[in-house]
């Protein structure tokens, strides 16, 4: 049973293809995870899915309604939460709270249970303004708001961005937590480690799916040779060393160590001899999910 | 061999907002062409703390020399000698790539003919020569970015104090964006820099820390790792901030 | 319905909770009313004149009392001739020359003719207006009771006097009413529109969008709070008018809390309108202040006479919300006249208030582009 479905789905703005043909399908109960820079067409995907923009081409279902035709339907069922601009900066915890519960008809106390694990880190705040929450906080309110009325689908905006490692964790064990009531959740994220915490991830950039895949799959869309390399000259000089090469296919700097992918076994015999020449330390690794976004980004 | 100098030399520095402490007593040092990574989490700090080395605020009280200056006396020649970015990049959407370096550069004092020339350096470096009208609008996030860069430290300031500068880019582009980091490094510019991405803290000579207003840990990277027991800085942090968790809002 | 309340009482906080602006939109009015009252005076005190009496008889002297103890006029000096006028104006610092011709009683008793000049100063042509118009309504008085019904005395000056309903000819019953249609409008359509436009701004109206709410809940949410805080403003202004300047109230209360609704409503219907058209806050308030505030001020007959524009304003006039509400109320307050006599400025505003409204639901978007 599909909770979205998306096919053919274009958008621009002016001349620029925010959106270029893109298909995709998440199932219910499963929390799909985009990944992309921005100006990727995350958010602008996101508005199309609950009904904010109608697309140029193609069309889209969310949990079978028509995004276009059945707007209202959509608006009923949906919890949106985009970014951090949907609370209300001079009201209280409480009250953005009691608002948005007004709005979708219910109250606080009604679904408390599925708020519950976040309430009570908000609790102690619960009069404070929510401008003068931190960072994380609001975060942790606004999901909170998009919860309130026990929707069927999370659409969340790039909830993380800008949030410190703390807060991004604890956010995402809340994700886990509401996917285990039963609701679908699709969340956006330009943080690449996060992908590990879904069910599948899309990788996105300039308008396009470059991948759709669980996390422990992603790999698999690389298909070249990957080795870290290290050295004491450190990763900087060590990347522009290696860029040199003509079988250097990539070579970037990945914490103190490079990333480099060789995509012929000509090449890398001869990175080898280069490398033991030299006294590089290397070995041969696994793609992970910035290598996969790297080599698709080609 | 003598001492690499200290470029900026805070000791117990206090910022106090009413009853509120932001930084409470930070003592350290960066070193001239050091790439210094400045972290913490959200409220812990970090952005006072950089307002006021930038000479954008006054610190409640504490000893400050940024470049030898006094930042209390001589926040104008601090401002002079120094080169800023921030995440919202700073450059004028609606003015072209080269009336955006033009404008800059002009603020910091350098000569027509010293822009011209630096600029057509600098677009043929970025490859973005034939762009040089376009509006900045008009240019991709990445491009924008690595430009707002270039202008901080086109007037080749001492220090370039970068708050968050990638967020949102693709993962390419926040690597060369970090190439020109070292760059810069290399040719004597030290870099202050804040970031929320912990790889990105891999990339810096030194760490620190943040956590309530206080340093909870100062060092290069590697030795984070080997005090924290953990095999990237992610750790590091999640150790350090979960532990002061409680007083955090 | 419990949406829509829960949608209204988050405004109210809005409201509450932005101290400047609540302090600004009660003190606005306040302020205005007292300083049209107190400090910009409309009224005339101690304006030095001279006097010219070339009869120097019976009622030209009894007119000359009547002037000078008004209160509104000191006599500066009595000039011998005429030479001495233009002196009299440059050195004396006086505003008005009253001219008496010779054999001024005997030619009114036989004629029934006699004139009396009025020469005014009118570097400042509002104030110069103003003193003729003073001089002539208390001339006009002392004749009425004089001169039996049926003669004349024709004035040399062109000029038309504002006809006041009552004798003192009090300048708060221009400047009530007038202040009460510009800040009714000033409020409600400025506020509404900024209101509007914020939430498109900080993006709050994404997640509005997207839930339960149509956007007549949206639209009427953020407008009724401004309808009562409105409503205040208006009765505070009655209220100052009232006690402070003694405006007189001839007419129903009822009817003009009514109309003060109604108007209320129509420029609540502005506001929302130009948040339809404006892209920004700023742009929101600069379109309010132009299109609404500035040719209210200006062309509604608050301060100028609409009789004295040329055509063109004065069919500018007509579209002004203002310069009906003007009308309504002056003939309330002032006249005590009942519906019947408003009845067309009336149709006016309601049918204004309509045409936008309708607009603004039509043009309030439903997605984001």
């Amino acid at each position: 049973m599909l909770a979205v479905e998306g096919l053919n789905i274009s958008k621009s703005f002016k001349e620029i293809k925010a959106l270029d043909n893109i298909s995709f399908s998440v199932s219910r109960g499963e929390i799909f995870g985009i990944i992309g820079p921005d100006g990727a067409g995350k958010t602008s995907l996101f508005r199309i899915l609950v009904s904010l923009l109608v697309p140029d081409q193609g069309s889209a279902t969310v949990l079978g309604y028509d995004v276009v035709k059945d707007f209202r339907e959509i608006r009923k069922k949906v919890g949106y939460m985009a970014g951090r601009f949907s609370l209300y900066k001079d009201l209280s915890v409480e009250e953005n709270l009691n608002f948005y519960a007004t709005v979708f008809g219910t109250r606080l106390d009604k679904n408390y249970d599925l708020i519950k694990d976040i309430y009570f880190q908000l609790e102690p705040f619960k009069k404070r303004l929510a401008g003068k929450l931190s960072g994380g906080m609001k975060q942790k309110l606004a999901l909170s708001c998009a919860l309130i009325h026990r929707p069927d689908l999370l659409i969340l905006d790039e909830p993380t961005t800008g949030v410190d490692a703390v807060s991004r964790k604890e956010f995402w064990d809340l994700l886990k937590h509401i996917r285990e009531e039963g609701i679908t959740v699709m969340v956006s994220t330009p943080y690449m480690d996060e992908a590990r915490l879904c069910d599948r991830v899309g990788l996105m950039q300039k308008g396009l799916f470059m991948s759709i895949s669980k996390p422990s799959e992603i790999y698999k869309a690389f298909n070249k040779t990957l080795y870290e390399v290290s050295h004491s000259m450190g990763s900087y000089q060590l990347a522009l060393n290696l860029r040199r090469f003509p079988w250097c296919r990539n070579a970037w700097m990945f914490g103190q160590k490079v990333h480099l992918s060789v995509d012929s076994e000509e090449g890398e015999s001869l990175f080898q001899s280069y490398a033991d020449e030299n006294n590089l330390s290397y070995a041969r690794i696994r793609a992970g999910i910035e290598d996969t976004f790297i080599e698709l980004m080609k | 061999m003598p001492a690499v100098e200290d470029i900026i030399i805070v000791r117990d520095m206090v910022k106090k907002f009413g009853k509120f402490t932001a930084n409470d007593h930070l003592t350290f040092s960066v070193r001239k062409g050091e790439i210094f990574g400045f972290l913490g989490a959200n409220g812990a700090g970090k952005t006072t703390a950089l307002r006021i080395l930038c000479g954008l605020s006054y610190p409640t009280s504490g000893e400050i020399k940024i470049a030898g200056y006094n930042v209390y006396k001589d926040r104008e020649k601090i401002k002079k000698t120094i080169g800023y970015m921030s995440q919202k990049f700073s450059l004028y959407e609606n003015l072209t790539i080269a009336e955006n370096i033009k404008f800059y550069a002009g603020i910091y004092g350098l000569r027509r003919k010293v822009i011209d020339a630096r600029t057509s350096e600098l677009l043929d470096k970025l490859g973005i020569s034939s762009i040089r009208n376009r509006l900045i609008r008009d240019i991709p996030l990445g491009w924008k970015q690595k430009l707002a860069f270039s202008v901080a430290v086109f007037h080749n300031p001492s220090i370039v104090f970068l708050d968050e500068p990638t967020g949102g880019v693709d993962p390419i582009t926040r690597r060369q964006f970090w190439e020109m980091i070292n760059e810069s490094a290399e040719q004597g510019i030290t870099v202050f820099v804040t970031t929320h991405y912990m790889d990105e803290a891999e990339y810096c000579h030194r760490v620190s820390i943040m956590v309530d207003g206080r340093i909870a840990a100062l060092d290069t990277p590697g030795k984070l790792k080997e005090s924290f027991n953990s095999k990237d800085m992610n750790g590091v942090f999640l150790t350090l901030a979960r532990s002061k968790r409680m007083n955090a809002v | 319905m419990k949406r829509f309340l829960g949608f209204v009482k988050k405004e109210f906080y809005h409201i509450i909770r932005d101290y400047r602006t609540l302090v600004i939109l009660i003190g606005i009015p306040v302020a205005q009313i007292l300083i049209f009252g107190f400090v910009v005076s409309n009224e005339i005190r101690n304006t030095k004149i001279s006097i010219l009496d070339n009869s120097h008889d019976e009622i030209t002297k009894k007119i000359t009392n009547k002037i000078i103890s008004s209160g509104y006029f000191d006599l500066h000096s009595y000039l011998n001739s005429y030479d001495d006028i233009e002196t009299a104006f440059r050195k004396g610092n006086i505003k008005e020359v009253i001219i008496f011709e010779s054999g001024f009683s005997s030619r009114l008793t036989r004629e029934g003719e006699a004139s009396i000049r009025i020469i005014a100063d009118a570097s400042d042509a509002n104030t110069g207006r103003l003193i003729t118009n003073y001089t002539q309504g208390i001339i006009m008085n002392f004749l009425k009771d004089l001169v039996p019904p049926g003669i004349e005395i024709p004035f040399t000056i062109d000029s038309r006097p504002r006809m006041y309903f009552n004798q003192d000819l009090k300048g708060v019953y221009m400047f009530v009413p007038g202040t009460m249609a510009m800040i009714l409008i000033l409020i409600c359509a400025l506020m509404t529109s900024i209101s509007i436009t914020r939430e498109n701004e900080l993006g709050t109206m994404e997640a509005l969008l997207v839930s339960p709410l149509k956007p007549v809940h949206i639209i009427l949410g953020k407008v009724t709070p401004y309808v009562l805080l409105s409503f205040i403003d208006g009765l505070i202004i009655l209220l100052l008018g009232y006690f402070v300047f003694g405006l007189p109230f001839h007419g129903s209360l009822a009817l003009l809390l009514s109309e003060m609704t109604l108007y209320v409503i129509l420029s609540l219907s502005l506001g929302i309108f130009i948040s339809t058209v404006a892209q920004s806050q700023p742009v929101a308030m600069i379109m309010s202040m132009l299109m609404l505030m500035l040719p209210t001020l200006l062309l509604s007959g608050f301060i100028f006479p609409i009789e004295n524009m040329p055509l063109l304003l004065q069919g500018l006039s007509m579209i002004m919300p203002a310069r009906w509400f003007i009308i309504i109320l002056k003939n309330i307050m002032l006249m005590g006249t009942g519906i019947l006599f408003v009845w067309k400025e009336t149709l006016i505003l309601l049918g204004m208030t309509l045409f936008f409204m309708i607009l603004s639901i039509k043009r309030f978007k439903v997605r984001l582009e």
